[in-house]
């Protein structure tokens, strides 16, 4: 038990080292942004030639390929980015704050693009691209958040004022995502409930998941490259005044 | 020519998703924009922020302030 708290504790202070991880994390950022470039496509085309249209909604169901893995990852990001939150306010861990600033606006875009689809493939199915309900509404609400992570650490010019209110509105703002979550259960709402629960039969005929898994796995591993790289310019640029940056860009390793 | 001709209809019909070409080739396009988006932006700020970097090191061995 010493022994794996011992091993805990060196993977806390190696994972706040952006030294350690700068050094590490290339070959990751690159296999992550192959991977999931390869299964992205292969899903796509997958999703858009060689699935059955659907009974009712004809070809349009098709957007959920694209829709449902950014919703998911959108969600995971900001998760991923309140723990950080947690980490930085008890520990004043700077790689935390770092993770914060790297996936804020990853986060931003996916959830951009999941509205933008879901209001696109809301059209022929709902016929309007937006409601005001409790999924499309705490959807934009997660847009607005990971804006607000954005913007509060430009408005604020001490890094050490912006790295406190970042986490605080990153912790507080995770209420969201349970809302999100039950949105489609506890409403009323046009938006459908999910298709695929854990423990239960899918409500879709497996020939439509194939796409779907392979899209989602593709979209997290994707998104896992873009805050790797994001991170390491945060890294270079905090630590830029030190030997160990100036070492790495003269050719030496860091 | 009536290979190539069912080809071509083929592609049409493919591309037409059943009159909801529009709305899928749409949703398609954003996510792509997105996923490009969040892979370049921070590739292209990273070879930004090391061409600042080298040019001040530069200027500072060039100053003797090294």
């Amino acid at each position: 038990m010493a022994k794996r708290r011992g091993w805990l504790r060196e993977t806390f202070h190696k994972t706040g080292s952006p030294r350690w991880f700068f050094r590490g994390s290339r070959p990751w950022m690159v296999g992550l942004f192959a991977v999931g470039g390869v299964l992205v496509l292969t899903g796509s085309v997958w999703g858009l030639g060689f699935v059955p249209p659907d009974r009712l909604q004809g070809d349009s169901f098709r957007i959920m390929y694209v829709h449902v893995p950014a919703v998911h990852v959108a969600q995971s990001v900001y998760f991923a980015i309140a723990v950080a939150g947690v980490v930085f306010l008890v520990w004043r861990m700077k790689m935390a704050d770092m993770f914060i600033a790297a996936a804020a606006p990853v986060g931003l875009a996916l959830t951009a693009a999941a509205l933008a689809t879901g209001i696109v493939w809301g059209m022929p199915t709902w016929g309007t691209g937006w409601v005001w309900d409790a999924r499309t509404v705490s959807t934009l609400v997660l847009l607005f958040l990971f804006f607000g992570l954005v913007a509060l650490r430009q408005a604020l010019a001490r890094p050490e004022r912006a790295a406190l209110a970042v986490s605080l509105l990153a912790v507080v703002g995770v209420v969201n995502l349970p809302l999100i979550k039950y949105s489609v259960e506890w409403f009323t709402t046009l938006h459908q409930p999910p298709s695929i629960r854990i423990g239960q039969k899918p409500a879709i005929a497996p020939v439509f998941l194939g796409p779907l898994a392979c899209n989602a796995l593709g979209y997290y591993c994707w998104t896992a490259g873009a805050v790797i790289a994001a991170l390491r310019v945060r890294i270079v640029e905090r630590e830029a005044g030190t030997d160990w940056v100036r070492e790495w860009l003269s050719g030496k390793p860091a | 020519m009536a290979l190539r001709q069912a080809g071509v209809t083929a592609m049409s019909d493919w591309l037409a998703m059943g009159g909801h070409g529009p709305y899928v080739w749409t949703a398609y396009g954003i996510s792509l924009l997105a996923l490009v988006g969040i892979c370049t932006a921070p590739l292209l700020r990273m070879r930004g922020v090391l061409r600042r970097l080298r040019r001040r090191w530069a200027d500072a061995v060039w100053e003797g302030e090294d």
